[in-house]
């Protein structure tokens, strides 16, 4: 009943969303639970029998109103213990970036995920820029800010095992973070619906150790794969 | 037509002479025969909604396979039949049975007037009704087909034919949705102003069954808020077909805007729709308790509660679509300070049912299916409405979910709540209890195995309007796919059991037991004329007056359990 038995919680926040939603679990659960029970209680309790006139209630005196004013001052309390869960994990999760380690861009187009991330200089737009599609490439333990774009219609993107989910919007930049923890391949979905391409809008996000991440660096900065195209060739 | 409060009930001419078929029944401004178009055209319209569930609930649990009367599901198909299928169990089914058919129905009789204070307006509203379901089932045929992009139809996707490739089908689907307001706003004005003024002599404000109450404040809640969406509506048709830039950033306009425009209205939209249904109840449990409702105003605070709330909670449909992150807690306490009193309604119907002598009559085993399974979308709302558990769930099944046990209580329940219990009076017939308790146990039953599964799967990170998960290797597993199986079984029997209703009312029409006025002992005001009502409800001679309010039964200074309005002692 609760999100992890479902998905790995693959990033730093992911926990703190999962507690709340057990959380409002408990709290929602114990009113469905009583609401129900007394419910049916009552439904078997007075059931129709032969002689027996129902009772003559109006529920407008105070004494008799209490029995439903109490539990709503009650659901009002659970309210307040609900609220300060989610305003405290969304404050964390979307209102206060923690600085980052590295800077990537995200961009959402028709049907694809395109990223771009600093190559050996740390810096977002110079020449050893590393761009993929459809294939994230980051490091666990390493806390990234994203720059989340679209190209043509809303996109969202939305990493399932990070809790991770975004609107991109056309003529925006979005900026958010996540913190990758347990190395792995996991699912990039598309999350808001972009035509009819929507279904097959997958990506993937590989979540290295740092030594896997640092040699994929070295084999895809620009420089570093042309020259050794260029060895290649002078091989030949 | 229309008798106000306090004047003497006029003959009127034209409820006695003889009229002719298309007068009668295709062209007529009574309210009655007005409600049972709105019904019909409802039901129609929601057949056409269930098909298309059908469709596409075989194409997630048996991916590719030729779909039996559809074929198969294109990955366009598949977009266009969950966009449809929203957009007309809400706009085309909700809307149309709930509020004008019920609203129609009921307004006059359970104030005891003769019509709606503006017959021909009704009428017209119902023909632009009409006219809206053509053009949207037309939008259906055209070249690209129907519009795909979500019932919601966010720009810029729904804006440019060049995004959603479906030039006309989008046009008309945007002119349909602008059409169905008009036709509710032309209703809207002759359900506030019947309720107002044309009241049976004595039915004071709180004499006013709840049922009509609800009805009265959801067509306010929804003449408040349709105005952004009318004005959202016509920028899209110009985007699309003018070129005009209302929501395309690469030309000043902004596609957030329309989110805006259409949740301020999408969301008192729900209690528009929840509030015919809310009051249905009321009555039902009322007079199969054979109790009176438990603070009755209470009920009314609590929905009036409800409705202004309404329009300060819709951007939790937007937390995470890039507005001011500061702005998310804002509306995370707005919506759940709207639990208060939609928790306090429940408790009331369920505290109404205490000391009570309960019969369980279908529509009573309806009205209590309504409390019981509302209590689940409830709940699961709350997960939705908190900020933070909502950046996961946010646009998977469990919202998918969590909107099913709101929407399904609401239209389908509420529909069948209704239809069982004013069955009687609308034609003067009663209906087999026997079919109608196995068409409930029947549609119940797999209700809740087609939705409980889908809140677990939109826990595992399933999000929606993706015809196949085979691209998502986490949502491919084996696993995963037999809950969608399960779901898709659970929908076939439910939709196979629905033929027993339809047989039970064709059947019942036909042969089933004279319902007499009050078949049911009931207060109201409609159970004192003749089942079906004549045109104008009541002899002029004879329109009720009215003595005390609506739920008195069970009081001890009377023999019998119940104590009609309409009679003076």
């Amino acid at each position: 009943m609760i999100i992890q038995d479902w998905l790995a919680q693959v990033s730093t926040y992911a926990g703190s969303i999962d507690d709340l939603f057990a959380l409002i679990g408990v709290l929602v659960g114990f009113w469905f639970i009583v609401s129900e029970g007394v419910f049916f209680w009552l439904l078997y309790r007075f059931r129709a029998k032969d002689g027996v006139k129902a009772e003559y209630i109006t529920g407008e005196e105070k004494h008799q109103k209490r029995w439903v004013s109490w539990p709503h001052y009650l659901v009002l309390i659970c309210d307040i213990f609900i609220i300060y869960g989610a305003v405290t994990v969304w404050y964390d999760i979307k209102q206060d970036l923690p600085s980052p380690d590295a800077t990537i861009r995200v961009i959402g187009q028709q049907w694809a995920w395109s990223f771009v991330q600093p190559g050996a200089d740390g810096e977002l737009g110079t020449a050893d820029d590393i761009a993929t599609v459809d294939e994230l490439y980051v490091e666990s333990g390493k806390l990234y800010h994203y720059q989340l774009e679209a190209r043509d219609v809303m996109h969202d993107f939305s990493v399932p095992v990070f809790r991770l989910k975004q609107d991109a919007i056309p003529g925006r930049v979005i900026t958010g973070w996540f913190e990758p923890t347990t190395p792995g391949s996991y699912d990039i979905q598309c999350a808001e619906i972009c035509g009819i391409g929507h279904g097959v809008m997958a990506g993937t996000v590989i979540v290295q150790t740092p030594e896997e991440h640092k040699a994929w660096m070295m084999a895809n900065t620009p420089q570093v794969r042309d020259s050794i195209s260029i060895a290649a060739n002078t091989a030949r | 037509m229309a008798v106000s409060v306090g004047s003497e009930p006029t003959a009127h001419e034209d409820h006695h002479h003889e009229q002719s078929f298309w007068s009668k029944y295709v062209f007529s401004t009574d309210h009655k025969v007005i409600a049972m178009q709105y019904m019909a055209t409802g039901v129609v319209m929601g057949l056409i909604a269930g098909f298309f569930a059908y469709a596409f609930r075989m194409q997630l649990a048996f991916p590719g396979m030729d779909v039996p009367g559809f074929g198969i599901v294109t990955p366009a198909d598949y977009v266009s039949l969950v966009t449809n299928h929203g957009s007309i169990m809400v706009f085309w089914v909700a809307m149309p049975v709930l509020l004008a058919a019920y609203g129609n129905y009921l307004i006059p009789l359970m104030c005891g007037c003769d019509d709606m204070v503006f017959p021909k307006i009704n009428r017209l509203s119902y023909q632009v009704f009409l006219l809206s379901a053509i053009v949207l089932v037309a939008s259906f045929f055209v070249p690209g087909g129907g519009f795909g992009g979500a019932w919601t139809a966010y720009p810029p996707l729904s804006a440019k034919a060049e995004y959603n490739l479906t030039p006309l089908g989008s046009s008309l689907w945007v002119l349909a949705v602008a059409l169905e307001f008009v036709a509710f706003l032309l209703g809207g004005i002759n359900f506030i102003t019947t309720a107002m003024n044309s009241r049976a002599p004595g039915m004071k404000m709180y004499d006013i069954p709840v049922v009509i109450w609800m009805l009265l404040i959801a067509s306010i809640l929804f003449m408040l808020s349709v105005g952004p969406l009318i004005a959202a509506a016509i920028m899209l048709l110009f985007d699309q077909n003018l070129g005009t830039a209302f929501y395309d950033p690469n030309r000043g306009g902004d596609p957030v805007l329309w989110q805006h425009l259409f949740w301020f209205f999408g969301h008192p939209e729900v209690y528009v729709v929840l509030l015919p249904t809310i009051g249905l109840t009321a009555d039902i449990i009322s007079v199969f308790s054979r109790k009176k409702l438990f603070a009755y105003r209470t009920i009314l605070y609590t929905a009036f509660g409800t409705g202004i709330l309404s329009f300060f909670v819709w951007a939790h449909h937007q937390f995470i679509s890039g507005i001011d992150p500061r702005m998310a807690h804002i509306f995370t306490v707005t919506t759940l300070l709207i639990s208060i009193p939609i928790a306090e309604m429940m408790f009331v119907y369920i505290a109404t049912l205490y000391g009570g002598s309960i019969r369980f009559t279908t529509p009573m085993l309806w009205a209590l299916a309504f409390i019981g399974e509302f209590l689940i979308g409830g709940v699961t709302g709350i997960f939705l409405g908190a900020s933070g558990a909502d950046i996961y769930l946010h646009d998977t099944y469990f919202v998918l979910a969590h909107f099913h046990y709101t929407f399904f209580p609401i239209t389908i329940i509420g529909f069948y709540g209704g239809i069982t219990y004013w069955f009687p009076k609308m034609f003067g017939k009663m209906m087999n209890e026997t079919l109608g308790k196995i068409h409930f146990w029947g549609t119940i039953i797999p209700f809740n195995f087609i939705f409980i599964p889908l809140f677990f799967l939109g826990m595992a990170g399933q999000h929606r309007r993706i015809y196949n998960f085979e691209h998502f290797p986490e949502l491919a597993t084996p696993g995963l796919q037999n809950i969608r199986v399960f779901a898709t079984t659970a929908l076939l029997i439910m939709l196979s059991f629905q033929l027993v209703f339809f047989y039970n009312f064709i059947t019942s029409l036909r042969k089933g037991k004279k319902a007499g006025k009050n078949p049911w002992k009931a207060n109201t005001l409609e159970w004192t004329t003749e089942s079906p009502p004549p045109h104008g409800n009541w002899p002029p001679s004879e329109l009720p007056s009215v003595y005390r309010p609506p739920y008195e039964y069970s009081h001890p200074d009377r023999e019998e359990d119940y104590w009609p309005q309409n009679v003076p002692n």
